[in-house]
């Protein structure tokens, strides 16, 4: 491989910000003046391509100080990790999150995705671009879901430096998202996570499982966590062995909480059993479907849980490395987390000698940057190898050729957390909650028109009328959307669904991640539905070309139809079916093959267009 | 692709298309299994030198206990499994993304496909006039070739080519996403500021026409283009001793374009630059 370089070179703040994340280059191979050394050494072959998945990290480095990406900062980088700049481009280009072309330092996100479309986040967009006109130093990007939407609406102000500075603002008004914008050093501190939890505030809490510690324990201090019961899940793991804990997981009944509903035990077995090596533990803390929160919450609430979960995961499968593939979106969950592992490790929790057990594991988190499609498992892959976030076509599945090609258990933040009462109270125990094919209990992300919105713990079982109460369900309900962008829509008369994978599976609909988005008839739902298409035309990876111009037709015959009814609105419904239908038969990923679900099921259960 | 086969005869799969039993070898995909019983499945993105990207999706068929359809091009065949290819639903998904392709992008020299359209019935038109279309305009920034997007399906063919399948020069990858994804070099540029080492292999797998000799963009541009009136004469290039060979396509006693044979076991297909585009020595006559 012969590289070419152009000739644009990085400023030196640019270089700053690269050789910050990789050291200083060595020689002038990687980008370094040229020394005598040079003439005779160079550094090349396998070492300089092992570090390929530097480049998202990289890129973030850059954007994070400069604001953007250059092309003599993208020339440096590529250079400094032997990376072709043109597949360089692609990834930097994939990513929302990062520019390409200069901007003012300061960009303001502003949630228009469901939730705070419900909340007014049109006229807060209105009002802030108003007041952040050319010239403020701000940008003004309209975004989809922040994963707040329980504090709707919603803005996120991120301000390019060294280092670089984030403001979270929500509720947001205009004075305060364009407080947070123009000085996001002096914004007021976020809510503490447990205002997510409203069950936290309430009598009934010793109930809880999963959120029993979100707004009990300082999020800072593993002492705090340990007087709080943690750590026993890990040692009980140790005491069992990794196929101890596999059993228990099995026999348990954990079935994964991303959205797929697949078996853990049974992923977590097929993985510890490949003999190919390394094996790798992935754990999935992307959250971007529209209207989920709920890893978020716990991430900020109740960091170390995580932590340990993901060590005794990685136990179970064989695993001495995991990553944690965290949304680019959440500064307060990211710093969590990075305390959380830096305490674990100086604690010897973490690294070469786990709980002085001869197990070796460590955490490294990697930062998405704006694409919900890299949730998808194997587009995590890409994303952390440093390519860009596309899905790759299954088989070969994860377990057997997953991140770096190895065997690779990937799970949810919720799943993983699920495993330290499994292994604290028994797999019995465990299975007791719930019914019999949804065992344990659930958390739910409720937003939108409710009185209480925010992350609900329940068994599974519960009915969405209860859950709905417990929320604070507000008159004149129109419509509730089960499951996320990627579920269905259910009518106010179906609120006995019982919330179970069984349950809703026979109801014809999902439960998905566990997103509850309740509307009013204040709504405009053909708006709400646009909202939808638009959101998955936006996040089509674009590989596939059922989803890639499928999403686009869609969109476009929804934008037909919006104030039209009846007969007006027969053809382009018809339409929308054909082509949804060969998205979901024909697209390579889950993300073409829900895309139409939502939409479907307005037409079909709530008579959108009628 | 050894001309002898090397090492243990593979085993032999047993499965069914279309209700008929067939036997393929082990590591056969399902499109193989059936070219080889003489079943014709569509392809756009499949490419005989290429593993494919299944990005298209022309070749879906059923496969029994499957939850969606399944891309023949590059689904392994596996022992006992039934495959179905022209269901009505893989029929349904292929004229539409028929209809999709053709109501985005310009197809018109794209071989096989206007007969496809015929076959499946599809009606590109009917996503209406304002439906969205790539709109690009022909890249024209050097002497060799042309790049217009505007008929660029995004099969990830030419990528491949250039990237660690063949060429290891890693000049283009696709840019941006879903809708506004596209083929590019670093930073957008024009090629002659790219690390493109015109070897031209990208041409020679763009199933599309949207990367094309400049001589056959010329000649299409001023309609005098005739494939029908063209000869192909397969000769080995004069140029080195790698001894490549290369097939001249001749109109009018002028060699319009060079391809390779994708069956020769050393270049599949690749040449360099001197043996793609350095023929004009040859019929400088004054
Ligand atoms: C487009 C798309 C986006 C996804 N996003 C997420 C996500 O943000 N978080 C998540 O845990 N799973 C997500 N998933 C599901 C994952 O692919 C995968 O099934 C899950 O992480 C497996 O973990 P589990 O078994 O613990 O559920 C997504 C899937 C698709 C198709
Ligand atoms: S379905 Fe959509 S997101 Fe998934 S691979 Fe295809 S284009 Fe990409
Ligand atoms: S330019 Fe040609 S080979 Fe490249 S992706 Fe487009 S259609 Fe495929
Ligand atoms: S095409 Fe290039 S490599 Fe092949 S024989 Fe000709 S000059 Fe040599
Ligand atoms: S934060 Fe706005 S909809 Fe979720
Ligand atoms: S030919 Fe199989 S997906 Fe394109």
């Amino acid at each position: 491989m012969d590289l070419h370089f152009g000739d644009s070179k990085p400023t030196d703040e640019e270089r700053a910000a690269i050789d910050a994340l990789l050291g200083p280059p060595e020689s002038s191979w990687e980008g370094a003046d040229r020394s005598d050394a040079d003439l005779r050494w160079a550094r090349g072959g396998r070492e300089a391509r092992e570090r390929r998945d530097l480049l998202l990290p990289g890129l973030h480095a850059v954007n994070d100080r400069i604001g953007w990406i250059s092309e003599g900062a993208l020339d440096y980088l590529c250079r400094r990790l032997t990376v072709p700049p043109a597949e360089a481009y692609g990834v930097a280009t994939f990513y929302a999150m990062f520019s390409m072309k200069p901007r003012p330092a300061t960009v303001l996100h502003v949630c228009t995705d469901l939730a705070c479309a419900a909340a007014g986040a049109s006229e807060l967009c209105a009002g802030v671009e108003a007041r952040l006109g050319l010239g403020s130093g701000v940008a003004v990007e309209r975004s989809p879901c922040l994963g707040l939407c329980e504090r709707a609406p919603a803005a996120l102000a991120i301000k390019a430096g060294d280092p670089v500075r984030t403001a979270v603002s929500a509720p947001a008004t205009v004075e305060r998202a364009v407080l947070a914008a123009s000085s996001p050093d002096s914004a007021p501190e976020e809510p503490s996570a447990a205002l997510a939890v409203p069950q936290a505030a309430e009598a009934g809490r010793e109930e809880l499982v999963l959120l029993s510690r979100v707004g009990v324990v300082d999020p800072a201090s593993l002492d705090d966590y340990r007087a709080h019961g943690g750590y026993t899940a890990l040692r009980q793991a140790f005491a069992i062995g990794p196929a101890g804990v596999i059993r228990e997981v099995t026999d348990a009944g954990l079935v994964g909480r991303g959205g797929a509903a697949f078996p853990t035990g049974r992923k977590w077995q097929a993985t510890a059993s490949q003999p190919d090596h390394p094996h790798y533990l992935v754990c999935n803390a992307d959250e971007s479907e529209p209207g989920t929160f709920k890893d978020r919450v716990v991430m900020e609430g109740d960091p170390y849980s995580l932590v340990e979960a993901m060590t005794i995961a990685g136990y179970a499968v064989g695993a001495h490395k995991g990553y944690l593939y965290l949304r680019g979106e959440y500064p307060r969950a990211l710093e969590r987390m990075e305390h959380a592992i830096g305490q674990a490790r100086a604690r010897g929790l973490l690294g070469d000698d786990v709980l002085g057990q001869g197990y070796a594991f460590d955490i490294e988190i990697r930062r998405g940057a704006g694409a919900y499609i890299c949730g998808e498992e194997t587009a995590l892959f890409n994303s952390i190898e440093g390519y860009r976030g596309e899905p790759r076509s299954k088989p070969p599945f994860p377990v057997e050729k997953g991140l770096f090609g190895k065997p690779t258990a990937e799970n949810n933040v919720e799943t993983l957390v699920n495993v330290l009462p499994i292994l604290t109270m028994g797999a019995q125990a465990y299975a007791a909650i719930g019914t019999g094919k949804s065992t344990g209990p659930k958390l739910f992300c409720v937003s939108g028109s409710v009185d209480r919105p925010g992350i609900y713990e329940l068994p599974f079982g519960a009915t969405l009328g209860e859950l709905l109460d417990l929320a604070g369900v507000r008159k004149r309900l129109r419509a509730v959307l089960l499951g996320g962008a990627a579920g269905g829509f259910v009518r106010p008369d179906e609120l006995d669904i019982p919330l179970t994978f069984e349950g809703t599976r026979e109801a014809g609909t999902t439960l998905g991640s566990g997103v509850v988005l309740a509307f009013d008839d204040t709504v405009p739902l053909p708006r709400l539905l646009l909202r939808i298409a638009e959101f998955f035309r936006d996040e089509s990876c674009g590989q596939c070309v059922p989803c890639r111009v499928g999403t686009v037709r869609q969109e476009e015959a929804l934008h037909r139809i919006v104030g039209r009814t009846g007969a007006d609105a027969a053809p382009d419904i018809a339409l929308l079916r054909e082509v949804g239908r060969a998205m979901k038969d024909a697209s390579i990923c889950g993300l073409g093959q829900t895309a139409w679900n939502a939409v479907e099921s307005a037409i079909d259960r709530l008579g959108a267009y009628e | 692709m050894t001309l002898i086969p090397l090492g243990i005869p593979r085993r032999l799969l047993e499965f069914t298309i279309d209700g008929e039993p067939v036997r393929a070898p082990e590591g056969s995909t399902i499109l193989d299994a059936c070219r080889s019983v003489g079943k014709d499945v569509p392809t756009l993105c499949q490419g005989d030198t290429l593993t494919p990207k299944n990005a298209c999706r022309v070749c879906v068929v059923e496969v029994e206990g499957a939850r969606t359809l399944v891309p023949a091009c590059s689904r392994k065949a596996e022992a006992g499994m039934q495959v179905q290819t022209d269901t009505e639903r893989a029929r349904h998904s292929r004229k539409i993304v028929l209809e999709l392709l053709a109501s985005s992008v310009d197809l018109s020299t794209t071989p096989e496909v206007a007969g496809w359209l015929k076959e499946y019935e599809a009606k590109p038109d009917r996503f209406g006039p304002d439906a969205a279309r790539l709109n690009e305009e022909p890249k024209i920034d050097n002497d060799l070739y042309v790049r217009d997007y505007d008929k660029c399906i995004l099969c990830y063919k030419c990528v491949d080519a250039c990237g660690d399948q063949w060429q290891n020069t890693f000049a283009i990858s696709v840019v941006g996403r879903g809708f506004d994804a596209r083929i590019a070099v670093e930073h957008d540029a024009p090629l002659t500021d790219s690390a493109c080492v015109y070897c031209g292999n990208c041409i020679e797998v763009c199933p599309t026409g949207a990367l094309s000799f400049k001589s056959e963009f010329d000649m299409r541009a001023a309609g005098t283009w005739d494939e029908p009136a063209q000869t192909e004469t397969t000769t080995v290039c004069a140029y080195c001793g790698v001894g490549c060979n290369l097939t001249l396509h001749v109109q009018d006693n002028e060699i319009v374009k060079v391809t390779s044979p994708h069956d020769n076991p050393v270049t599949h297909g690749n040449l360099c630059i001197k043996g793609r585009f350095g023929y004009q020595h040859v019929q400088n006559r004054d």
